[in-house]
């Protein structure tokens, strides 16, 4: 079965390859994105447009899938004798893909002007073992977005500055008889729920993990989990969480659901459009909470990078069009759905212009970005975390049994 | 011509098509079985031979056994109720009635839909937010509050289900419907006249015509039940805390997700195997009906 899987993409390529060949005479490359929270599908055809018409002589062809997609599609590809030239990776997954050996270690077409320009945090995205794999280009973490209005409404004058103070705001928002269930996550069985997660192993002070082993099931981690399943049960959480993904969050946020909110940077300019969101002018936006003794903050390193296969025939183009993704110049055009990897980007008024709340919590959070574990079993362990998160807020163990499992399940 | 020669020919004549088998279906099958006895990656190595480890390691896995429970369970009652649900849809269309002919196409709609677009038109009808589903029970007073169906692992598995047969019935309904075709007018007019009431007459003179072509349909759907993936894919991807877990997503975690290719070709011939089994069973009884037709 997976052979024949392998032997009809590898003639799907091989077929497309030959017509393309007949056609034209160009450099013709095929990258893989996604359409999910960052740059969208409009941006990334316009920022390609504007690089193929400066390049005439290379086309791109791009395919876009849902994130939860995007890993084993480039897996299968590469499996079955490549396909695609430049692909989107998330953070997690360097580890795993240099040990398979299907990114290009690009360490020395690194530049001394990215060198120096680039935030020095952006590039543990596109890193394992000293080596870098790729260019960051998405630069992320889950911000707390609330609703200025629902909170004026409940007297609330600040948001939160810890966890425990947003569950004690969203209690006077639920008991005021605002909103019945006031906060909104994203906590479906998927890698966001482990971002969510994330934000708040980084908050508690947890870790992944110690010296290889599964360390989460103990401290700040189990803390973590303690906290989901307290937010849960006490009914300040929107039950439907459990089934949500980013992207549902936002619809909830966005018609005056939700007064708190964990999402990416793209939330900030979407619910703040009139044209498809109830709440905009109203949208706040600040870094995670801390919690007290702690830490200030909390952020997950959400980020992500292109990056080359090592099956692609024109590894010179694909570099030309990830600079040109990357470049300052297209990022500082497009920072409305994702902010820009260069430092100097933050203090240029032109991307500030109109969010520069979003701007102000950028600058605190990207500094205090959280790694998830650096592993190449990263998608066994993320899978054996999903369970332990939702069998916990369902109720179906408790929250230490549940990271216990998952820590034996994890393949570590 | 001799008989030797009408032998050569056939052989001859199929000679293409049977390269083409081997080639698509033979060979990457003896892979399969090859790679199932290694610890092979997806990508990168191409493995060591383990033996019988990663079959007895699967067969003493928990996940395995749950998502094999889950498979089985979705199998049996999505596929009765697309039977239950196709013969009377296949009755009531048979029926003389104005407008037939627009609803016997209609009919098709559901099983003529892309699966992927079918799951996702059920994920918006039962959206907690503002889902169709909530909103209808809630209106006629049977429900206090909107659910989450995809979110609890009381009603996922059922979610999905019903979302099956829906798409499904259409399949079994046709079928019967073209047996219907065969019943002599004669015969249940004459049932009729000596008294037999609706059920004895579906019993005992419709029934029996309809016996053969269902069989073929329960085969057919089982076999699909029992491979789904697509469906559960879009809906649930086996959650919520995989209570939707099927064994065709277990094989996809295992061989794409975490890419051991190794562990997931046992698993995938796993399941093969019991829809082998099955088929063979099927096999059985419906030489068995036709014999005694």
């Amino acid at each position: 079965m997976l052979k024949s899987i392998k032997t009809a993409l590898l003639g799907a390529t091989l077929f497309s390859a030959a017509l393309s060949g007949v056609a034209h005479a160009e450099t013709k490359l095929n990258a893989l994105f996604m359409a999910q929270a960052a740059y969208s599908e409009a941006d990334v055809r316009a920022m390609t447009d504007a690089f193929t018409k400066a390049n005439p002589d290379i086309s791109v062809n791009i395919e876009f899938v849902p994130y939860e997609g995007l890993h084993d599609k480039t897996v299968l590809a590469q499996g079955s004798g490549g396909g695609y030239d430049v692909v989107l990776f998330d953070v997690i997954w360097p580890a795993e893909y240099a040990t398979n050996n299907v990114l290009v270690d690009i360490s020395d077409r690194i530049t001394p002007a990215m060198k120096e320009g680039v935030l020095p945090g952006a590039w543990t995205t596109v890193e394992y073992e000293g080596k870098r794999y790729g260019l960051p280009w998405i630069l992320d973490t889950k911000y707390l977005f609330y609703n200025k209005e629902i909170l004026e409404k409940a007297g609330i004058a600040n948001p939160p500055k810890t966890w425990a103070e947003l569950a004690d705001q969203a209690k006077i928002i639920k008991e005021k008889g605002v909103l019945d269930t006031p906060i909104a996550w994203s906590w479906s069985q998927a890698e966001a729920a482990i971002c969510d997660y994330t934000t708040l192993v980084s908050a508690f002070g947890g870790d992944f993990l110690k010296d290889g082993k599964p360390a989460f099931q103990t401290g700040g981690g189990l803390d973590a989990l303690n906290y989901m399943v307290t937010s849960y049960s006490s009914g300040l959480t929107n039950p439907n969480s459990k089934e949500f993904l980013e992207e549902d969050v936002r619809r909830v946020f966005q018609n005056g659901e939700a007064a708190f909110a964990l999402n990416w940077t793209y939330m900030y300019n979407m619910a703040n459009d009139p044209k498809e969101s109830k709440v905009a002018g109203k949208v706040g936006v600040v870094p995670a909470p801390g919690v007290e003794g702690k830490s200030e903050v909390s952020a997950v390193n959400g980020s992500m990078g292109l990056g080359i296969t090592t099956t692609s025939k024109h590894q010179d183009e694909a570099w030309k069009y990830i600079e040109f993704m990357t470049s300052q110049a297209t990022q500082n055009a497009y920072a409305k759905l994702s902010l820009p990897i260069w430092t100097s980007s933050y203090d240029d008024p032109a991307v500030s212009a109109g969010q520069e709340d979003m701007i102000a919590a950028a600058k605190v959070a990207l500094a205090a970005m959280y790694p998830r574990p650096t592993t190449p079993k990263y998608q066994e362990l993320s899978t054996a975390l999903q369970l332990a998160v939702q069998e916990a807020i369902l109720g179906q163990s408790k929250p230490e049994d549940a990271l216990n499992t998952a820590a034996e399940n994890s393949g570590l | 011509m001799s008989s030797s020669w009408i032998n050569t020919r056939a052989w001859l004549l199929m000679l293409p098509l049977l390269i083409v088998m081997v080639a698509v279906i033979g060979w990457p099958l003896i892979d399969t079985v090859r790679l199932s006895f290694t610890d092979a990656k997806l990508v990168g190595t191409s493995g060591n031979f383990v033996g019988f480890d990663n079959y007895l390691k699967m067969l003493s896995n928990s996940g395995f056994q749950r998502a094999f429970l889950t498979t089985t369970w979705f199998a049996v009652i999505s596929v009765t109720a697309e039977m239950v649900v196709g013969v009377a849809a296949a009755l009531l269309l048979n029926q003389q009635f104005y407008g037939r002919t627009v609803l016997r196409a209609l009919m098709i709609l559901p099983w003529a839909l892309p699966t992927v677009v079918n799951a996702t038109l059920w994920r918006l009808i039962y959206n907690p937010e503002y889902g169709a589903l909530n909103a209808a029970l809630t209106q006629i007073g049977l429900l206090d509050a909107y659910r989450s169906w995809l979110g609890e692992p009381g009603t996922a598995l059922a979610a999905l289900i019903l979302a099956d047969t829906w798409k499904n019935f259409p399949l079994v309904a046709l079928i019967a419907l073209a047996a219907l075709q065969a019943v002599p007018r004669d015969i249940t007019s004459a049932a009729m006249v000596d008294g037999a009431g609706a059920w004895s007459r579906f019993r005992f003179v419709i029934l029996p015509y309809l016996a053969g072509p269902l069989m073929v349909a329960l085969v057919l759907r089982t076999i699909e039940a029992f491979k789904v993936f697509d469906i559960i894919w879009v809906m649930t991807r086996g959650g919520p805390a995989n209570s939707t877990r099927t064994l065709s997503i277990l094989v996809y975690q295992e061989a794409f997700s975490f890419q051991r290719a190794g562990s997931g070709a046992s698993l995938a011939l796993m399941v093969t195997l019991m829809v082998t089994v099955l088929a063979a069973i099927y096999a059985t009884v419906i030489r068995k009906t036709a014999g005694a037709n």
